[in-house]
Parts: structure tokens; C-alpha cells; sequence
């Protein structure tokens, strides 16, 4: 496997826990410590500690060094080749069927235009 | 229109599933899927022509596609019809020529409410080295400069279905 898989492996498998996608949606708007991340949640401290390490060991998030306060930050690069991937697979389907959309009305004023003549 | 968005979500590792609605009787859209006459009319983002297309629309038929890019390079996507029950679902597998032998199998699946239609589109693959490898090059590949609108819009993908 290349080491790209294997990347994005570990992100999306990072990803699959609901929890773990909200903490990181949270980062996104700034580094926070674990009692503010666990705040919204209705789990532990060292629940929200746990999902963290996954996170961190995904690479989509870095600790700071702060032994007391140790704030949480996302690191943007694995989510965005993450997001790059799902972006081109997106944009396949998104033109696709946007061109069907265009198209079934094409069909529907056909159908209409023969039914009239009728 | 809210309505004619596409979604997409990750709901595990091998599986992306879209979303999507369409103002047309289902009959339509399944009729829409069901031959070349019509698939060439859509398949495939906008800056890609259909070079070829084969459609042998029963279970057990075969279906392939070849669209060139505006670079000139062909890619071909084959594979064969799994389940056929019109007009509500459609099972085939899915496999691109720059990857030959890694095969996801796809499921759509038709729902009809008032004249309008919810389309969805189910992917497995084999394993995520598949799911990516199959983006991994020009074929879906968007092409563009990363960007930080695309970490924005797949963020909002994420708390969407938070």
C-alpha cells in the first residue's frame, strides 16, 4: 500500500467516530484545551483524552507543550489531502448529475411537446 | 435550490454513499441510467466527452465507458450489472482501467415522494487502498491547487454529519 493510502487510511478511520469528527470541527475554529473540548459532550475527561490520541496519532491534530494546558490544534495537511480525494470523486458525481438534472427536464418538456401534439 | 445539491458522506472506511434529488418521476431517472442513448448525454463531468459506450442493461451484462479528457487521454470505466429492479434499484461493479482488478460495487437506489426523486448512490470498495487509488490519478482526479475552501467545504461535510 502506498504510503498516500495508508494516509488517508488512518484519516478516515479517524474520522469514522461522530465524536472525533465534532472535536475536530471545534478545532477548527481555534485551539482549545480538553476541559473546553469536552464541554459540548456529554463524556469524560479521559474519553475525550482517548479520542484525542487517535486524533494525534492520525496526524490531524498536535499537542502543545504546555504541561498544565496542553492546547489541542488541528493540522490542516492530512485533512486536506483527505478532502482533496473526497473533492475529486465530488466533482465527478456533482457534474454528472448536475447533467442529468439539465437533461431529465430535456426529457420532461420532450414528453410534454409529444403529448400536446397528441 | 437546497434540493438539487449533491450530498456525500463517509458513513465507514469502503463506503462513500451521495445523495441527491431531482425534480422528475423516478421512471426517469432509472430510464436515464438504463442506455447509452441516454448515459452520454450526462455521464461524467462536464469537460469530459463519451469516446465510446457499451451498455448490455440485463443482470449479468456488461456495461463500459470511455470518456476523454480536455487533455486528450481516454479513460475507460467497465464492469457488469449485478441487479436490475426498475424503478427502484440498480446494482453493477465499478472498476477503472488505470486500476484494473480493484472493483467497487455500486447501489442505487430510487425514491419517489410528489414527482420528485431522492437518487442514492452507494459505493463500496474492496479496501481503501482501492477507494483511493481509484482517485489517485487524472481519471477523478479535480485536478486543482489545494486550498483551504476545499478543507472549508469538507469540514462542513464533517459537522454536517457530526
Amino acid at each position: 500500500m502506498s504510503t498516500t493510502a495508508h494516509r488517508l487510511d488512518r484519516t478516515f478511520a479517524a474520522l469514522a467516530d461522530p465524536t472525533r469528527r465534532a472535536i475536530l470541527a471545534r478545532l477548527a475554529a481555534g485551539e482549545a484545551s480538553v476541559t473546553e473540548l469536552a464541554e459540548p459532550f456529554d463524556i469524560s475527561l479521559p474519553a475525550v483524552s482517548k479520542h484525542l490520541k487517535v486524533l494525534e496519532r492520525a496526524g490531524l491534530v498536535a499537542r502543545g507543550r504546555d504541561r498544565r494546558w496542553r492546547p489541542a490544534r488541528l493540522r490542516a495537511d492530512p485533512l486536506r489531502e483527505a478532502a482533496g480525494w473526497l473533492e475529486g470523486y465530488r466533482r465527478f458525481w456533482e457534474e454528472s448529475y448536475d447533467r442529468l438534472d439539465a437533461y431529465l427536464g430535456e426529457l420532461r418538456g420532450r414528453g410534454k411537446e409529444e403529448g400536446d401534439g397528441e | 435550490m437546497e434540493s438539487s445539491k449533491l450530498t456525500v458522506t463517509t458513513p465507514s472506511e469502503r463506503e462513500i454513499v451521495m445523495t441527491r434529488v431531482f425534480d422528475a418521476p423516478r421512471e426517469l431517472v432509472f430510464e436515464a441510467h438504463s442506455s447509452c442513448e441516454h448515459l452520454r448525454h450526462w455521464w461524467g463531468p462536464r469537460r469530459y466527452e463519451i469516446a465510446s459506450c457499451e451498455v448490455d442493461f440485463r443482470p449479468g451484462g456488461a456495461w463500459r465507458i470511455e470518456h476523454r479528457g480536455p487533455d486528450g487521454e481516454v479513460h475507460a470505466f467497465y464492469g457488469e450489472y449485478r441487479e436490475i429492479v426498475p424503478p427502484e434499484r440498480i446494482t453493477w461493479t465499478f472498476e477503472w482501467g488505470g486500476m484494473p482488478g480493484h472493483v467497487s460495487v455500486e447501489t442505487l437506489t430510487l425514491e419517489e415522494h410528489e414527482g420528485r426523486t431522492t437518487l442514492t448512490a452507494r459505493s463500496v470498495f474492496d479496501s481503501v487502498e482501492d477507494r483511493d487509488g481509484m482517485m489517485a490519478d487524472g481519471a477523478m482526479e479535480a485536478g486543482a491547487a489545494e486550498t483551504y475552501d476545499r478543507l472549508d467545504r469538507y469540514l462542513e461535510v464533517l459537522s454536517g454529519r457530526a
